[in-house]
């Protein structure tokens, strides 16, 4: 399975991507944001970091940067595309998924382990995994998930939330919300369900010696449901 | 123009220097001229006062690849791996401006790692505040902390550890000590000595504007009324050109270009193009119409003395220019040749095709002012008299709630949460524990980071202070399964002209040498900063230290959180119950005098060496040094981690339970062992005279002392870990 990591300027977690995606067996690739072809790719993921600086606003640079036009067209043709943290934030910019991020609640840069709940499976990420609840990592300054009224019933319509914060019971209450997100939501799927944009690192739990393991059932899982 | 004494007075230089460099020059030094010299003869360039001092100590060692002189020191870490650290100030800044001044702290060390060719894989930092009840102190913690996280989270660099303190004597002067470490192949090292003649000098980075200008020598004067009007000598960091600044620099590195580089820290252009000819024995040329500028019309002066961040000096390969230019342009960043090496050992700078002007390079440097300061010895402080009846008197439950709970005790979750702790994927051990450790990538190996400091113990008696806080890194590294290697030190002093201070410094110093050297723990880096007080009150000497050591085998580290019920937990080093200079003596009996703890380097040595063979047999479950607050303080930690609780039994020793509890004697570590071990460990500790205590018992849930008071764990955790999070709101 052939992967794509997109690095712009201030990207900072592509290496750690690259290593996650590599570790699972995906053949990846390293793309400079300023390069106008996307390699041949089953998945293209944009990583955290801060694309820019952050500057103007998290994402809206990356977001018109030479190579997401291809990105773009390669998620309108069904391909997946997979935005993590500011990868996430990238992926609302171009519009590919509803809703905007703001700055945390409490205007702090939040780095721990949080629990998620995965509510719907019928989509290519998270299709045949065997449990609901998983430990993920967070660490970002504006992942405060916000949509409007109509927005927020049309996603919840169409089973557009990916993921939802949680505690280790796959409680959702607000003392869960680390960020007051919106309804708790951690990740957006597109009305296709193949671009995924969300907040929590994955790439940062595939090793009992790091933060834990999640992570690892989540990109096993993934290799298996593209091949 | 030609200047005057009063305008050099105006510099911060002293009459006698002026004179001294009329002298030198054979002439009257011109406004951009005198500027160079107050920038390289400043204390925080020169080193002047402490020089003398600072060669005692030991530098060198088996595995000292560089020791200080260089933007960092290098040690090897084996496999053809090397490690680059240092920690450095930037204590004056933050206080004027703490974000900013924070954040460019950040950056700079980072500069500092990543100009000798190595990648950065970890920050520490080391804060101090004043009072709590202070009305800046919430304030000053709040933009400390953003500006760090800021900074770091921006680099992608895990900020791994750290150590904040609270105490009066930071009212008006903030500490803010940032370390990092980097990892470089030792063939891939970078040096700021030029070499050859009429090689390429470079510029890369950001533009050079009119922040910072004298920013060092802001750093090297005390505090008065009007310091909100040095604002505009604060840089202003932009950690996104210095991710690309790295990121260019390292694939510059990957190529054979690069003759020597250096980064432009304090006084910018000018002490590292000063620097690198000094270090070569060169002359320097620069035309100064070609470095980029942000700001129209700045002068020779100003360009020369900007602090503006993320710029770099680089002497090149001849013909690598085009090279060099395109990597830069690729990341989007300014490149300029600005000058060449020349034979004149002079620096010779042009602007408008005038000569404006023309130093020699020693007279800046070997030439700089060296001052062997008076300095008054310390004497050991008298024991207190403890007030027994107070002490049998007090509950214990309450006495270690308030310990717990105080500001220096309490758990920083609040402010390392706010830190990207686990990017790059190698962080194997978080902020929190006795030392971060991060992976050497793709490799079984790992190297641990603390920094420390002890500035009540240091105020008290500075000798036994300044081997006391060596001690606690090593004893930090120890406890979660690394072999120290070396130190970086940063030296936070009051003003060297003032006896007292001058002395706390002379003494510290000597104290961080003797305990380096017996520990075979070399120092290979540091800074030190001078002139932390405001109007005449200074600070506790506070020299913070950064121990840096290596695991063989990262499966092999320690953490300190209560592995299994059942099993047994020891005290390593002897309890004899010194109480002065605790944090006990200071919250429950208010008592601020005496001596500090003693310091036994054998038994540190001893101690320490032999539970690093007990790690390596794999007896050890969980460990942690025993510092501040004493065994029942280390404990609780243990139990909170762990959420395990103990059945904890006071030895049978002369000394009462608060006093065993609450003491704060050196050269102690908790271990905890599994009952099936235990013969062996204690066959292991007999043999190489190791003192040790049976205190305890591993249980579920609650905390059991001497059978009669019981603690849960969930309010231990209370506790500790309210007190900050509640404090900043």
């Amino acid at each position: 399975m052939k992967s794509s990591v997109i690095t712009f300027p201030g990207s900072n977690c592509d290496r750690d991507m690259d290593v996650a995606l590599k570790k699972f067996g995906f053949k990846n690739k390293m793309v400079w944001h300023n390069d106008i072809e996307l390699p041949k790719s089953d998945l293209v993921v944009l990583p955290g970091g801060f694309s820019y600086g952050d500057y103007l606003r998290c994402g809206s640079m990356a977001s018109k940067s030479k190579i997401m036009q291809s990105v773009i067209n390669f998620a309108k043709s069904g391909g997946l595309v997979m935005g993590v943290c500011n990868g996430f934030q990238i992926l609302v910019e171009t519009g590919l998924v509803p809703g905007v991020l703001l700055r945390n609640k409490y205007l702090e840069f939040i780095c721990k382990n949080v629990f998620i709940k995965i509510d719907n499976k019928d989509n290519p990420y998270f299709k045949n995994l065997d449990k609901d609840i998983f430990e993920f990592h967070i660490a970002h300054n504006e992942g405060n998930y916000f949509c409007t009224k109509d927005q927020l019933k049309e996603i919840e319509d169409n089973n557009q939330v990916a993921i939802y914060y949680c505690n280790n019971q796959g409680k959702t209450e607000d003392e869960f919300n680390p960020n007051g997100s919106i309804k708790n939501i951690a990740g957006i799927f597109n009305k296709e369900k193949n671009v995924l944009g969300m907040m929590p690192h994955p790439e940062r739990m595939i090793d009992q010696s790091l933060s834990g393991e999640d992570g690892s059932l989540f990109f096993k899982n993934l290799i298996n449901n593209i091949k | 123009m030609l200047v005057s004494e009063k305008i050099a007075i105006e510099h911060g230089l002293k009459a006698d220097e002026f004179k001294k460099i009329c002298k030198l020059l054979k002439r009257t030094p011109n406004l951009t001229e005198l500027g160079i010299f107050s920038a390289m003869w400043n204390e925080h360039c020169s080193y002047k006062s402490s020089r003398l001092h600072l060669k005692k100590l030991p530098t060198k060692g088996k595995k000292v690849i560089q020791g200080p002189g260089e933007n960092a020191g290098v040690i090897d870490i084996e496999d053809g791996d090397a490690i680059v650290f240092k920690i450095e100030s930037h204590n004056h800044p933050s206080f004027i401006e703490p974000y900013q001044g924070a954040a460019t702290g950040v950056g700079g060390i980072m500069r500092d790692v990543f100009t000798m060719g190595a990648r950065p894989i970890a920050n520490l930092n080391s804060i101090h505040f004043g009072s709590t009840q202070h009305k800046k102190t919430k304030n000053l913690l709040r933009g400390v902390v953003h500006g760090i996280g800021g900074y770091g989270n921006c680099m992608g660099v895990p900020t791994i550890a750290g150590q904040t303190s609270f105490d009066r004597s930071y009212n008006g002067n903030i500490l803010v000590n940032a370390m990092t470490l980097g990892l470089v192949k030792k063939n891939k090292i970078f040096y700021s000595k030029a070499a050859g003649l009429n090689k390429p000098v470079i510029y890369v980075g950001s533009k050079t504007g009119r922040d910072g200008i004298h920013g060092a020598s802001m750093a090297s004067a005390s505090f008065d009324d009007k310091i909100e009007e040095k604002k505009p000598t604060v840089q202003v960091g932009d950690p996104f050109t210095e991710k690309l600044l790295l990121e260019a620099c390292l694939e510059l590195m990957a190529g054979d270009s690069i003759i020597a580089i250096q980064d432009m820290g304090a006084a910018g252009l000018t002490s590292s193009s000063i620097e690198m000819a000094s270090k070569g024995n060169l002359g320097v040329e620069i035309n100064l119409n070609k470095v980029p500028c942000r700001e129209t019309k700045m002068t020779p002066y100003e360009i020369m003395l900007s602090e503006s961040q993320e710029r770099m000096l680089i002497v090149l390969e001849n013909g690598k220019e085009e090279l060099a230019k395109k990597i830069f342009d690729k990341w989007n960043l300014d490149f300029a040749v600005i000058g060449k090496t020349t034979d004149t050992k002079n620096i010779e700078l042009f602007f408008d095709k005038e000569l404006v002007a023309k130093i020699p390079v020693n007279t800046l440097v070997e030439n700089s002012p060296l001052y062997d300061r008076k300095w008054k010895k310390s004497k050991l402080p008298k024991k207190i008299k403890l007030d027994k009846k107070k002490i049998n008197n007090l509950k214990i439950k309450d006495t270690l709630k308030k310990i717990l709970s105080s500001p220096n005790v309490c758990s920083k979750e609040w402010i390392w949460q706010q830190y990207d702790h686990t990017v790059m994927g190698d962080t194997i051990q978080k902020p929190g524990g006795d030392a971060g450790v991060v992976r050497v990538h793709g490799s079984d190996k790992a190297v641990a980071a603390t920094v420390d400091s002890s500035a009540t113990y240091c105020w008290a008696h500075p000798l036994t202070g300044g081997k006391q806080v060596v001690c606690e890194t090593w004893r930090n590294l120890i406890s979660v399964g690394a072999k120290p290697v070396a130190i970086t030190n940063c030296l936070n002093f009051g003003s060297p002209e003032k006896e007292e201070n001058m002395g706390e410094f002379v003494e510290c110093v000597q104290g961080i040498g003797e305990a380096c050297k017996y520990l075979e723990y070399p120092v290979v880096s540091g800074n030190v900063s001078f002139y932390n007080q405001t109007k005449e009150i200074g600070i506790k000497p506070t020299p913070s230290i950064g121990g840096v050591g290596l695991i063989k085998d990262y499966k092999k580290m320690i953490t300190m959180d209560l592995k299994n019920t059942g099993n047994v937990v020891l005290v390593l080093g002897k309890t004899e119950g010194h109480i002065d200079q605790s944090l006990f003596a200071r919250i429950i009996l208010n008592e601020n005098n005496g001596p500090p703890p003693e310091v036994n380097l054998f038994n540190e040595k001893n101690n320490g060496e032999t539970l690093l063979n007990l790690i390596e047999k794999n007896y050890i479950k969980s460990a942690h040094d025993v510092s501040l607050g004493g065994i029942i303080t280390a404990i609780s930690k243990m139990c909170i981690k762990g959420n395990k609780g103990i059945d904890l039994k006071i030895p049978k020793s002369l000394i009462n339970e608060i006093e065993y509890f609450f003491a704060e004697d050196q050269g102690r570590y908790l271990i905890e062992v599994s009952s099936d071990n235990l013969n062996d460990v204690i066959k292991i500790l007999d043999k190489n005279s190791v003192h040790y205590d049976h205190i305890g018992k591993i249980i579920d849930k609650e905390m059991i002392i001497n059978q009669k008071t019981k603690v849960t764990i969930d309010e231990l955790k209370s506790y500790n870990t309210n007190w900050l999070k509640d404090y900043m709101v």
